[in-house]
């Protein structure tokens, strides 16, 4: 910690190593050019062809169909409904992330350490499970037949992944119960960096802790909290394992598919190679749009790439 | 440790230092309580996940499960690891993650010490783009990759599944690893050169143990992501079932229609242990590492 709040005062490195640096980057650059640009070259191309099973095992000539897929993906309502469905969902997810992972961090600095070192772990714990192995968990927890929630609740044997937003409901509490401990730990960082003085007169001052959260700590925290939001919503929404494990594949009747998913089932459950391209295309571009804002932001706070 | 400590004496805020201090006495109790239940709904799940997993088929299955167990038993686990090839998925899941590991380790190292210790034409430009590689939604390039895969000849390999995540876990790893490379003071190179090191020695011998925490903290991102995976492994390990890795294992037992459920707690246990055993290993570094990362 101490030599990289040293390295941020220090100057950026001024040398000239000719070859040297481009010798360092050649492995990496190899294998990004080849398995990350390449396949979205590919991603993109197959998005203007017609590419079906014919193509990709008949052997048949592909055919270039200018804008006809996406056409194709446009004039579908069901493209309109998942996309709405993605944004929506991602945006609660976001917004469920980042409210308890900061309303944690809050919590974390007004306890003792024991229950400090107890929250720290669950989080650890929650952060670490295999998204995968998280959703066979909560679907298992929610499970209408021997799980304890419904029990709990006296829910009797309400199925969660009956009707679509109870589904997604479902979804929505184990992104946010795997994802809050990153925003919570690291958000619990920036404020212990805040200097007490700042606490101690906002105290004085008569704040609560809401008040001291919204004008004291947020804007401070405003780098940190930009990051982690953004790093949400580039997450939330590529958003894949959990709907595929828990809705099983989309849920009934595609209720609970979002982009990722969709994409994917056109792709491999229904062959149309180029509408799945298609539909990953759109992703990206949305994605650019946001990782571009991101760096709009970043800049602004002046950091220094 | 009490509230009143002069946090304005200090020049650097130790862990809590001050912000303690804005604490009133009465709310404590119930702050302190607060945050106790939350790590208990927060631990619940994984709880709920090993209990299962020790659980005699006869309480898993039952209308009124309680949380606890008289009767632990190995079961679950017999079934898990007798039913199918599971070790070998294990040690195929393993195989795989421990390749990305440590091939993404040393191409991110060099990488990052690239562009952390040099200035050279389109360095700017390289950072931006290996941020852009991050937002990159990896599950739509399965279509172009499976074709990929398939033109070399790969489909149906372990090689499928690392080549991929690899390229993927490598933006990432060097966005990370960065601040770690910045943060090794630059007189020491220098000095080093005036002993009389070459670069590849400095490279090696100075710089990367101490930058060795840092690349341990940046596997554990590159080890969850290759350890999760099952649709790579859905998708490009077709026909040649002994290739298959432990996620593929796990969605056998979590066939929807008859779950055996203490089946799939037992495998989600198996799967999930490797990973908390890494990440309660490394978590301090990993905490440090984000906050040079994101910043």
């Amino acid at each position: 910690m101490r030599g990289r709040d040293g390295a941020r005062i220090r100057r950026p490195p001024v040398r000239h190593g000719g070859w040297t640096p481009w010798l360092y980057l050649a492995p990496a650059l190899v294998v990004l050019a080849g398995l990350l640009v390449y396949p979205v070259y590919q991603l993109g191309l197959i998005s203007f062809l017609e590419y079906t099973q014919a193509q990709v095992s008949g052997g048949e000539p592909t055919s270039f169909q200018g804008l006809a897929n996406y056409r194709e993906l446009l004039g579908d309502p069901q493209f309109w409904d998942v996309l709405l469905a993605t944004v929506v969902f991602a945006a609660a997810c976001v917004l469920g992330t980042v409210t308890v992972g900061c309303a944690l961090a809050v919590l974390l600095t007004r306890v003792r350490a024991v229950p400090r070192l107890l929250l720290m772990l669950a989080a650890l714990g929650a952060w670490a499970t295999p998204a995968i192995t998280g959703s066979t968990v909560w679907v298992f927890l929610f499970d209408p037949d021997f799980g304890p929630v419904n029990r709990v609740l006296g829910l009797g044997d309400h199925s969660w992944t009956y009707g679509r937003y109870s589904a997604f409901t479902l979804v929505f509490l184990e992104v946010v119960w795997c994802s809050f401990p990153l925003v919570m730990v690291v958000t619990y960082a920036g404020i212990r960096a805040v200097p007490g003085e700042v606490l101690e007169a906002a105290a004085l001052d008569g704040a609560g802790a809401w008040r001291t959260w919204r004008s004291v700590l947020a804007p401070m925290l405003r780098p940190v909290l930009i990051v982690v939001t953004i790093q949400s919503v580039i997450w939330d929404f590529k958003v894949f394992t959990q709907i595929y494990v828990m809705t099983d594949g989309g849920g009934i009747a595609d209720q609970n598919l979002v982009l990722n998913v969709y994409a994917y089932q056109k792709a491999f459950a229904s062959s149309q190679y180029s509408l799945g391209s298609a539909i990953g295309v759109v992703m990206l571009l949305i994605l650019l749009a946001v990782t571009l804002v991101y760096l709009k932001l970043l800049r602004r706070n002046g950091e220094e790439i | 440790m009490s509230a009143d400590v002069g946090a304005g004496s200090r020049t650097r805020p130790g862990p809590g230092a001050g912000t303690r201090s804005w604490i009133r006495k009465p709310g404590r109790l119930a702050a302190d309580g607060a945050a106790v239940l939350i790590a208990a709904v927060v631990a619940f799940p994984l709880y709920w996940m090993v209990l299962s997993a020790f659980k005699p088929a006869g309480e898993v299955r039952s209308d009124h499960p309680v949380p606890w167990t008289l009767s632990p038993s190995l079961d679950a686990f017999r079934r898990v690891f007798e039913q199918q090839d599971f070790g070998r998925y294990f040690l195929n899941s393993l195989l795989v993650a421990g390749t990305v590991v440590v091939a993404s380790a040393l191409l991110a190292f060099l990488a990052a010490t690239a562009v952390a210790r040099f200035r050279f034409r389109l360095r700017t430009t390289l950072l931006i783009l290996f941020l852009v590689a991050q937002m990159v939604p990896v599950e739509a390039l399965t279509i172009p990759l499976f074709f990929l895969m398939r033109d070399i000849g790969a489909l149906n390999t372990l090689f499928s599944l690392i080549l991929p995540h690899l390229a993927f876990s490598l933006p990432f790893a060097i966005w990370m690893l960065r601040g770690f490379v910045k943060a090794v003071p630059e007189a020491l190179e220098e000095q080093a050169f005036i002993d009389g090191a070459s670069r590849t020695r400095f490279l090696w011998q100075i710089l990367f143990p101490l930058v060795l925490p840092g690349l341990v903290a940046t596997s554990v991102f590159s080890f969850i992501s290759t350890w999760n995976d099952f649709l790579f492994a859905k998708s490009f390990i077709i026909s040649a079932t002994e290739n298959s890795t432990l996620p593929m294992a796990l969605l056998v037992f979590f066939d929807t229609e008859t779950p055996d459920w203490g089946g799939v707690m037992a495998a989600s246990t198996v799967m999930t242990v490797p990973v908390l055993i890494f990440f309660v290993c490394v978590h301090r570094r990993l905490v440090s590492g984000l906050g040079g990362a994101v910043k």
